[in-house]
């Protein structure tokens, strides 16, 4: 039962942490920690029950069943160890496809990933290509067919300090979410609910996972919306969101996800909807909370300064899966796949005078219900026919790695790859 | 400042519509203001107003791109619309190649309609949905009753492909492209009477980055193709300084600093220029590591329109704001050769009020963060 001895260690972790917090946290901490603690026991408790019936090793084919069958991708992999795994957030090999009339929607089809504490993994990706799937897969919100559709199906695996979340029972993820992982969403705006103040959704949150009275979670949120830089926080707790502007809706949104102490955040396109000075303040927040709190954070974005400005590893992702996987610098400085290259190459650069033209990749994201064959980028890749044999168009190529730490899935020799770049690709930047 | 520009130009009187040579100005506004009436009460009784462009001065030449720059709600969209005159000024003088063209009616303005042109932000919402592509890129002819060489069907195959379509999505529906597609169609209805003046409206922002680094590109090779006048509003400061040749900074209603891509990006003289390039996220991570943190921070958001602060409307956000600030609104003047700004106290140039030298809101902590 290595679930319980790692639900043990992190009851003291917990404290640790409440204790490190704000002046105002500290003041608070009494109160909060015992119920804390106590919840902690319970959701251990509730490990423990359902540990028996449901160990990883029996659900996960029971679960994973009607996404691998359907689609019949994984009939050649080998089945792997279910081990807990050391990272503090380990993604093995997720799919998330949804059933529609037209025919399956690959969504994520088959992302492996891994995320230690106190660190920034940033995804990028065009839209389509499954960065936001993948975040609400994170959070066990694919479990219901929405307006009547079929549920997804998923599969793969998902460890969040040593506990496996696809197969977590509904009513334990239920506890997780919010206090452990905790997401900020595109567009505040929709995400906030209109009805209700925004100290009232905060304290809601906070309540849900913690047995305090109603003046202590006004305490919090409060506390929070001043941490946040919400002006006159206390006056601001009955506010709707339509009476914040957009920047501060963005904040009370960070305020919502941080009041229970998350270790995991996920950001999912947190300043896209906002202005440049208003992200650069959105943005300095973030990396402020988290060296602060001691977070992981998961950043999903399009804009690739964002990612630089924040991340220390990026994931970049096509189709569905990763193509290049590796640190913020390797990835800006010797990127190895073609997609890369393109994203690097689209954008118009705000430190260096113009280059003459643009080299955007060409074409159009692919359809996920119909993903080429072999490589999913070879259409659009302007080096498709590098390697011999057409065997960009027939086989799918592996994520490997080039050097370690950096892995990336092209089927082009690493010498092709590094002349192209170099000779052709940093001279047009 | 401004009613000095509101005498007749010599150009006006005679009404002569002929090309201006390379480098004259195509467009000419000169204290330009909207204010939109805030009413209320059951007789609409008017309590107030939105300044959302409060006088603005800058001319268009002929064959340059001139970007627009700015933060939601600093008028840029509007400044779009009242150039095209799809608003109606509520004070100022637009002339259009040395017409003033203010206060045209709809008639009136039909026959500049073939040389003004405008694209519009979302592809989405500017194609009509039970229209075939076809009926979309024609509309222009048939609206100005223009008869094209070789007739309206063979000119809208031959736009699109220009911009990159297949002749064969002709008969097609505005659904079954994509918002790249879509962004080009929108570009090809542009083109059809072979304007002089574009305005694009935030051409580029709902498009994925290599999509739109595509449509980036082929608004490049039209403009070098077909001679065309571009006026490109947009929030991102990396698109305009691929695309523009010179840029004009708004903020509330205003211009606080306009001139060429080089001296902007390279010397800004206006702090809020400053600051605005400084919170831009910069896609290199070395960069982060070397720049550690002076990036200028602006406190809070941008003042509401309606009630906008005395004197320069900057100085509330403003860490080099002074006691002359807030009595005295900075006109906007050249400092350095082509290169306009509206500031008291401006970098990169010598202060405009040396003798001011108490910052306002020491005490507020407002300016540089950490």
């Amino acid at each position: 039962m290595t679930d319980h001895e790692h639900k043990d260690d992190a009851v003291p972790a917990k404290k640790v942490k409440a204790g490190k917090g704000t002046d105002a946290a500290k003041a608070e901490s009494p109160e909060a920690e015992s119920p804390t603690a106590e919840s902690k026991a319970e959701s251990t408790k509730a490990t423990g029950t359902t540990g028996a019936s449901v160990t990883p090793e029996d659900a996960a084919p029971a679960r994973g069943a009607g996404g691998l069958a359907s689609s019949g991708t994984a009939a050649g992999e080998p089945e792997l160890e279910k081990q807990p795994p050391k990272a503090f957030l380990e993604v093995r090999d997720l799919r998330v496809h949804f059933p529609t009339q037209d025919g399956l929607v690959k969504s994520v089809d088959g992302l492996s990933f891994s995320l230690e504490k106190g660190k920034t993994l940033g995804i990028v990706g065009e839209s389509g290509s499954g960065k936001s799937v993948t975040s609400l897969g994170l959070m066990g919100l694919h479990t219901v067919g929405q307006y009547g559709r079929q549920r997804p199906h998923l599969s793969g695996e998902i460890w969040l300090n040593g506990q496996e979340l696809l197969t977590a029972d509904p009513d334990e993820m239920r506890k997780l979410r919010g206090r452990e992982i905790s997401m900020i969403f595109q567009d505040p705006l929709s995400a906030l609910h209109p009805f209700f103040t925004v100290g009232d959704q905060i304290v809601e949150a906070y309540r849900v996972h913690h047995k305090v009275d109603k003046k202590a979670a006004r305490r919090r949120a409060i506390e929070l919306l001043d941490r946040v830089g919400i002006p006159e926080p206390a006056k601001r707790f009955s506010s709707y969101p339509h009476e914040f502007s957009g920047g501060m809706r963005q904040r009370a949104m960070i305020a919502m996800s941080l009041v229970n102490n998350p270790e995991l955040l996920i950001a999912d396109e947190p300043t896209t909807a906002l202005d440049v000075t208003v992200q650069a303040q959105i943005l300095d927040l973030i990396r402020d909370l988290q060296q602060e709190f001691g977070s992981a954070v998961i950043i999903i974005t399009h804009d690739l300064g964002v990612v630089a400005e924040l991340s220390d590893d990026i994931l970049v992702m096509y189709g569905g899966r990763c193509v290049e996987y590796g640190t913020a610098e390797k990835v800006f400085y010797e990127p190895q796949h073609p997609y890369t290259w393109g994203l690097l190459g689209s954008m118009p650069r705000i430190d260096r005078d113009r280059a003459d033209r643009l080299i955007p990749v060409k074409g159009s994201p692919p359809s996920l219900i119909n993903i080429p064959q072999g490589c999913a980028f070879n259409p659009r890749c302007p080096y498709a026919d590098v390697p011999a044999g057409g065997v960009t168009r027939t086989e799918r190529p592996e994520l490997r790695e080039t050097q370690p730490g950096h892995l990336s899935a092209c089927h082009m020799e690493p010498e092709d790859r590094q002349r192209i770049w170099t000779e052709e690709i940093v001279p047009k930047l | 400042m401004t009613n000095s520009a509101n005498s007749e130009p010599a150009g006006a009187a005679t009404g002569t519509l002929t090309d201006p040579p390379e480098g004259e100005s195509l467009l000419r506004v000169s204290g330009l203001k909207k204010h939109f009436p805030v009413t209320k009460g059951l007789f609409k009784r008017q309590v107030g107003a939105v300044l959302a462009v409060d006088g603005l001065d800058f001319d268009v030449r002929s064959g340059e791109t001139l970007g627009i720059v700015g933060e939601s709600g600093c008028g840029k969209s509007t400044m779009g619309r009242l150039i095209t005159r799809l608003l109606e000024p509520t004070a100022g003088k637009i002339e259009f190649e040395g017409k003033d063209i203010t206060h045209l009616g709809v008639g009136g303005m039909r026959p500049l309609r073939r040389d003004v042109q405008m694209i519009f932000q979302d592809p989405y919402s500017s194609l009509n949905p039970r229209h075939t592509v076809g009926s979309i890129v024609s509309a222009p002819f048939k609206l100005q009753g223009v008869q094209p060489e070789g007739g309206v069907k063979k000119e809208v195959q031959r736009l699109l492909e220009v911009v990159g379509l297949s002749p064969e999505h002709y008969n097609r529906y505005p659904h079954e492209f994509s918002g790249g597609q879509r962004q080009r169609i929108g570009i090809a209805r542009a083109l059809a009477l072979n304007p002089k003046l574009v305005v694009a409206d935030e051409p580029v922002s709902a498009l994925d980055v290599s999509i739109q680094a595509q449509v980036v590109n082929l608004l490049d090779d039209l403009q070098q193709e077909l001679g065309l006048t571009y006026v490109i509003i947009a929030h991102d400061l990396s698109v305009i300084r691929h695309v523009s040749d010179r840029i004009a900074v708004m903020y509330l209603g205003k211009i606080v600093e306009l001139t060429d891509r080089q001296s902007l990006y390279g010397t800004p003289m206006h702090p809020y220029t400053q600051a605005l390039l400084s919170a831009v996220p910069v896609p290199d991570p070395r960069r982060k590591a070397a720049q550690g943190r002076e990036r200028i921070l602006l406190k809070g958001d941008v003042p509401s329109p309606m009630n906008p602060p005395s004197g320069c409307r900057f100085h509330t956000r403003c860490w080099k704001a002074t006691e002359v600030c807030r009595t005295t609104e900075p006109p906007l003047v050249p400092l350095a050769t082509g290169h306009e700004v509206a500031c008291h106290h401006p970098e990169n140039a010598p202060d405009q009020q040396p003798g001011d030298t108490k910052l306002l809101r020491l005490a507020d902590g407002v300016g540089t963060a950490g």
